[in-house]
């Protein structure tokens, strides 16, 4: 049955994040203000809120699906603020790890923080374009290449890094290999300073004749097929779970923005008549309408995403339309939410211009909105990304 | 209903949040849009130019039982409860095929859902049994008025007291199906003042005196299918009978929702209309040696269409649940209504500019649909979920 409503277990439990959410808020600006500081694994008040970890885990099979419900998590948490009150311990590259790893590598590296290096000065959505190498020499995979824009690159014990063994291949010579900090030939060059999500490090890495273990390389698959992708297909899938949870942290920044101008403006008597026709609306209370809409919008293109996952659909295509809504409503409604409230509105003082710089990059990293379109439009026309560039 | 289908209801009963429709759900999709395609998409165009709306189509359409599913089986109805969600599946069918004709189609329903939703037992008793019949039977509602500053929460139609008795005095426009209702629900600001919470509603008979239906409709830029009614009340005495709901009367709310959820629904489906077209057409079409579908500038404004029908959609059923589930749907009744504004309109638009010079001409749907949008997305009740 169609529905959109919350078991009471779930509500609780969302609840609860949101308000982690309000309580890691005034350490917000603090990193924000000191990016060359890492924030802490926890902040002191992790420990008023016990357990929404173990609450999550022990869900009852009945209440809304799990891939469906990261997404409401995502966007509560990201409702609080960008900086989380616990550390993850994980990172994206164990998300490549679970989607593309041989049982073993799991095993080895599960508990491992492993962040995920794609992005090199000369390409990054164009990711087929990599130049880092990695040739077999013996036992061993002698890596070499440069590396930017590497979250958490700074923090994680360990990458997964992105070379191609055939550049005369394409995709289809393109592996991904686990490097573990401390290897050498492996560097960290450089820590990133940002618009926003100061709070996150991104890091530059180096690799010079980086030699890792055969068996370092993720999958296991050495072969590099005559047609087709190999393995790049399997590595890019790690995405369609991403994409969506990406879109959430969109959602998550526009609610906060919409929460803030709405109470700021209901301080100075300005509330939205929801009974009101379209044209019998004050402009503001117009915009206010058109950023709800579009919030909501976007929020139910990602649980539909999520859903799918849940109901074992493919959704490759509703999680590129996630990501494109997502990225669209973290730009646009905090500028919106500016717009409204004014030059206070962007002032320091609140978080407001700072969820806006933070949202900013939600429609570039894990593929821009345009990249989301041409996954869509390759869908729609049944073109290969050799067709539709 | 099927067994798996029963069982699947059930594992979906706990509240969750779900996409999943209904087997019955599905069997109502999978039928209209058969129905739209064959009875709609290629009378779209004759219909338009010659502005009427064939009674051989309304009378097939019938056997959709489309109002009649919804009335109780007391009544000779099909007892389906709620049922919001389903009619917005089945608007967005008929949508698909053609919005003008769609909305004639589905006409009585502006009558039959707020008379079961509201009705009082005499009033059920009386007038849905018109609807459970083997013909077409045409009843509306009558809620524009002819200001460019009309908004539902400020009725200009009066209902004072005379007695017993109320008498109304207006100006009605733009009435779905006006020149062959057999009855009009007309909406009138509540004596407690304007706001939707205090709307009232009258059923007048076409015949009722003092009231005029004009013989000549209005002509809008679209929806040139279905007639459009004008109605003059001037000093029509209603009875107490006539009062819907009694003296406990509407929520006015709830009926203002369904009718924003039902035009919207009406959108989405246009919307898939000029996306569907879209796509062979930019692949076939060669410019400058290639496919203009494998042109970024087009191909963007194409996924650009893909990703917002599914946005529009989930809007809808948001907000159809919600009436379904007897929450307020206020907020999300206009937030659907806010967004598939926008967002149809922009899709019928960048219909035409796909097409380019064969999106102006008549001999393609495009102009048609941008010609419906236009009036779809700015009419505040063209259907009812």
């Amino acid at each position: 049955m169609v529905d959109f409503r919350l078991s009471q277990n779930d509500t609780e439990i969302l609840e609860q994040v949101r308000r982690e959410g309000l309580a890691v808020r005034k350490h917000a600006r603090y990193f924000d203000e000191h990016e060359e500081e890492l924030p802490p694994e926890k902040f002191p008040e992790a420990d008023a809120f016990p357990g929404v970890s173990e609450r999550v885990n022990r869900r009852p099979a009945g209440d809304t699906p799990p891939a469906t419900f990261q997404m409401l998590l995502g966007m509560a948490r990201q409702w609080g603020d960008t900086l989380p009150l616990r550390q993850p311990p994980l990172a994206l590259g164990n998300a490549a790890l679970q989607a593309a790893g041989t049982p073993e590598q799991k095993q080895r590296w599960g508990a491992t923080a492993l962040s995920m290096a794609i992005t090199e000065p000369g390409c990054g959505s164009d990711s087929k374009a990599i130049k880092t190498t990695a040739r077999l020499d013996g036992e061993h995979w002698v890596i070499n290449g440069e590396k930017i824009f590497v979250t958490t690159g700074i923090r994680a014990q360990g990458v997964v890094v992105w070379a191609t063994v055939d550049a005369q291949r394409g995709r289809a010579g393109i592996k991904s290999f686990v490097v573990l900090k401390g290897t050498p030939g492996f560097e960290v060059t450089r820590k990133e300073k940002k618009l926003g999500i100061r709070a996150s490090d991104t890091a530059a890495l180096s690799f010079i004749d980086c030699r890792v273990p055969r068996d370092h390389l993720l999958g296991g698959d050495e072969t590099v097929p005559r047609q087709g992708s190999g393995g790049f297909r399997g590595v890019m899938k790690t995405f369609n779970m991403t994409r969506p949870a990406v879109g959430a942290i969109g959602v998550g920044k526009a609610r906060a923005s919409l929460d803030f101008a709405e109470e700021a403006l209901a301080g100075e008597g300005v509330a939205v008549d929801w009974e009101r026709g379209r044209r019998a609306r004050s402009t503001i209370e117009a915009k206010l309408v058109q950023m709800e809409a579009d919030a909501e919008a976007a929020s139910l293109t990602v649980l539909r995403a999520g859903w799918l996952a849940d109901a074992g659909e493919e959704n490759n295509v509703e999680a590129s339309i996630a990501k494109a809504k997502g990225g669209e409503v973290s730009r646009t409604v905090p500028q919106g939410c500016i717009e409204l409230l004014g030059a206070m509105g962007a002032s320091r003082e609140h978080l407001l211009e700072k969820w806006l710089r933070d949202g900013r990059i939600t429609d570039i990293y894990e593929g821009t909105g345009q990249i989301q379109r041409l996954i869509i439009a390759r869908a729609i026309f049944g073109y290969s990304s050799e067709e539709l560039g | 209903m099927p067994q798996n289908a029963r069982h699947r209801d059930v594992v979906y009963s706990a509240r969750v949040i779900s996409f999943a429709l209904s087997d019955s759900q599905k069997v109502a999709r999978d039928t209209v849009r058969e129905f739209a395609r064959r009875e709609l998409r290629d009378r779209a165009r004759p219909c338009d130019e010659e502005s009427r709306c064939p009674d051989e189509l309304l009378e097939k359409s019938w056997a959709l039982g489309l109002a009649a599913a919804c009335i109780p089986e007391a009544y000779g109805g099909g007892g389906v409860e709620g049922g919001h969600t389903t009619s917005a599946i089945v608007l967005e069918e008929l949508g698909y095929g053609c919005a003008s004709l769609g909305a004639a189609v589905a006409a009585p329903m502006l009558f039959v859902r707020p008379l079961v939703d509201f009705g009082t037992e005499e009033q059920k008793r009386d007038y849905l049994p018109l609807f459970t019949g083997d013909r077409y039977h045409a009843a509306t509602l009558a809620l524009h008025e002819p200001r460019f500053t009309f908004d539902p929460c400020a009725l200009e139609t009066t209902a004072e007291r005379r007695g017993a008795n109320r008498v109304l005095r207006g100006e009605k426009r733009l009435v779905p199906m006006g020149a062959r209702a057999s009855h009009f629900l007309v909406l009138a600001r509540g004596e407690r003042g304007p706001g939707l919470a205090n709307l009232e509603a009258f059923i007048l008979p076409r015949d009722a005196p003092g009231l005029r239906v004009h013989d000549e409709g209005d002509t809008t830029i679209g929806f040139q299918a279905m007639s459009w009614g004008r109605l003059t009340l001037d000093g029509v005495e209603a009875p107490p009978a006539w009062k819907l709901g009694g003296d406990s009367g509407i929520d006015g709310r709830r009926l203002i929702a369904s009718l924003r959820v039902g035009g919207a629904a009406l959108a989405v489906g246009l919307s898939r209309a000029v996306l569907d077209a879209c796509v062979p057409y930019a692949k076939e079409r060669v410019a400058f040696g290639q496919a203009i579908a494998k042109k970024q500038a087009i191909a963007f404004m194409i996924a650009d269409m893909r990703i917002e029908v599914d946005a529009m959609r989930w809007l809808v059923w948001k907000a159809a649940s919600e009436l379904e589930e007897r929450g307020d749907a206020t907020r999300a009744a206009a937030i659907a209504q806010d967004y598939v504004g926008r967002k149809a309109m922009k899709i019928a638009d960048d219909g035409i500019q796909v097409f380019g010079g064969h999106g102006f001409i008549r001999d393609f749907p495009l102009e048609l649909w941008f010609r419906n949008a236009r009036l779809l997305t700015v009419h505040e009740g063209p259907a009812a979920v």
